[in-house]
């Protein structure tokens, strides 16, 4: 191994060693993991990387782990769709899905940042794992750190649906339900992570855990055959999944697994809470931050930690921004499932939903190459198409009772 | 009267541990330049070249500078002023907390 220098502040460029921090003492800027790009240059190329394991861990020389992975030896790896019924509807000649409503074991991109987060976590020597979540975090941790033999504390605003608390308590964490908002929940988190030494994956284990979303960007240059597509669209909550996207196409282009890279790249957010794509479509670079309020909660983050970088990589590679509205949400997950055969979380409505806008408007052109991110499963958010689908056909245990709803059916 | 500044935790080590210290009114980047000259050191913490730095929240009165005139914004006798760092996934307390979940 041996190719990570440590970690690094974003903002003033200060080097510190690879220990579980993660905000720069001295300018308050968050640290990144920093790599030797000609050490893996040498170790790592595209014949190496098709011999291994299809999982996230293929890119492994790119992950800021030391020794071997330990969790989530078969997440990631997820399916690049050709989704050419839904390019018929949008008037695209070439259009993808990145699928990741099927990421093993939890079924959203969590998987990928859970699993680099506690590999990191065991190498710290860390027994026990933490997190603030109000969903697929929090999925993904308590069924990871099940595995992974790790004591769990997952804490969550009390008011969460019951089918998010059960798809948790599942897995048998300590899942403790605060009296108060999601930001609540997160301030008390970081005065918990002060006084206790856990590894709180989102807390003072992010630097490590964020690296892991890189596997989704990687995946999608391998499964278009070692090219980096036109136009990516990314959904954003806190921003982080869209900087790290662009990074890991930056770093194939790097190392020299790609020779071309003019990817440009678009934000997709609800309009109910679009704080980055505000700024995107008012040209500045001060993200001002909202209260939210959109059916799409996994989205739902007021004061995005990485909205100004994921900002800048937008007016960088020639993208744009892109907001939708709560039916237009519902809209997207219903054509995504007639057309592909995909159900998508409300997070996937809300970038299918952008997409569509983005194209209509000619700011995505219909002769590039184009990759949604699709980032969680449907089954999660059923109640967000309450009363936005069909009802079933009732009918008697007869033939001619089906045979009565069948003459309606056109 | 003078001008309120509520100091966060990681910076009052230069501030001799005093939560709460006196400034002058004028601009809040020469505040800055005031505090820095009495508390040497707090300047570069807190500002670069003029701007202040991307990850520290000034307020006064509880209004974001970013949404007044940032670092121009005029500060009066009386106005309070706060000095927050805004933490990527949270920190010390007092500290405004921005958030890594979703997506």
């Amino acid at each position: 191994m041996g190719h990570i220098r440590g970690l690094k502040c974003r903002e003033c460029g200060r080097e510190y060693p690879i220990e579980p921090i993660y905000v720069c003492e001295f300018c308050f800027g968050p640290l990144e993991v920093a790599y030797d790009y000609k050490s893996i240059a040498k170790a790592l190329n595209k014949k190496e990387i098709e011999k291994r394991e299809k999982s996230l861990w293929r890119y492994r020389e790119l992950l800021p782990i030391d020794g071997e992975p330990q969790v989530g030896l078969t997440s990631g790896y997820t399916p690049l769709v050709k989704a050419d019924n839904l390019a018929k509807e949008l008037g695209m000649e070439e259009l993808y899905l990145k699928d990741d409503t099927v990421v093993h074991p939890t079924l959203s991109f969590k998987d990928r940042v859970v699993s680099v987060a506690l590999t990191k976590a065991k190498e710290f020597g860390f027994d026990t794992v933490a997190c603030a979540s109000t969903g697929n975090l929090a999925h993904s941790v308590s069924a990871h750190g099940a595995r992974a033999g790790l004591k769990r504390f997952i804490f969550i605003p009390a008011s969460l649906e019951p089918s998010k608390i059960i798809a948790s308590l599942v897995y048998e964490p300590n899942l403790v339900a605060v009296d108060g908002n999601y930001d609540d929940v997160n301030r008390l988190c970081s005065e918990i992570a002060n006084k206790y030494s856990w590894a709180f994956v989102n807390i003072n284990i992010r630097p490590f855990y964020a690296e892991g979303s890189k596997t989704l960007g990687f995946e999608i240059i391998e499964q278009l055959g070692w090219k980096a597509p036109d136009n990516v669209v990314v959904p954003c909550a806190s921003g982080s999944l869209l900087t790290k996207v662009w990074k890991s196409f930056k770093e194939f282009k790097d190392i020299g697994i790609i020779k071309a890279l003019g990817t440009k790249v678009f934000a997709a957010q609800a309009t109910g809470c679009s704080p980055i794509v505000t700024a995107i479509k008012q040209g500045t670079d001060v993200i001002r931050p909202v209260k939210p309020n959109t059916i799409a909660k996994s989205l739902a983050i007021g004061n995005p930690a990485d909205g100004f970088y994921a900002s800048q990589v937008v007016r960088e590679t020639g993208g744009d921004g892109e907001d939708v509205s709560d039916q237009e949400i519902i809209d997207a997950i219903k054509l995504l499932a007639r057309t592909e055969g995909i159900f998508a979380e409300t997070a996937g409505g809300v970038t299918l939903a952008s997409a569509k806008k983005l194209i209509a408007a000619g700011k995505i052109r219909r002769d590039e190459v184009t990759v949604i991110c699709i980032t969680g499963n449907g089954l999660k958010t059923q109640e967000a198409l309450q009363g936005n689908v069909a009802s079933p056909h009732y009918i008697k245990p007869n033939i001619a009772s089906f045979e009565e709803v069948l003459k309606k059916i056109p | 009267m003078a001008v309120k500044v509520r100091i966060p935790t990681p910076l009052q080590r230069l501030t001799q541990g005093k939560e709460e210290v006196e400034g002058t009114p004028g601009k809040v980047i020469e505040l800055v330049s005031d505090l820095d000259r009495r508390f040497p050191g707090i300047g570069e913490r807190i500002s670069e070249k003029g701007k202040i730095r991307r990850f520290v929240n000034i307020y006064v009165n509880d209004e974001d500078i970013r949404f007044l005139n940032s670092e121009e914004t005029v500060i009066k006798d009386g106005d309070e002023v706060s000095i927050v760092p805004a933490i990527a996934g949270g920190a010390w307390p007092r500290a405004e907390v921005r958030t890594e979940e979703g997506e």
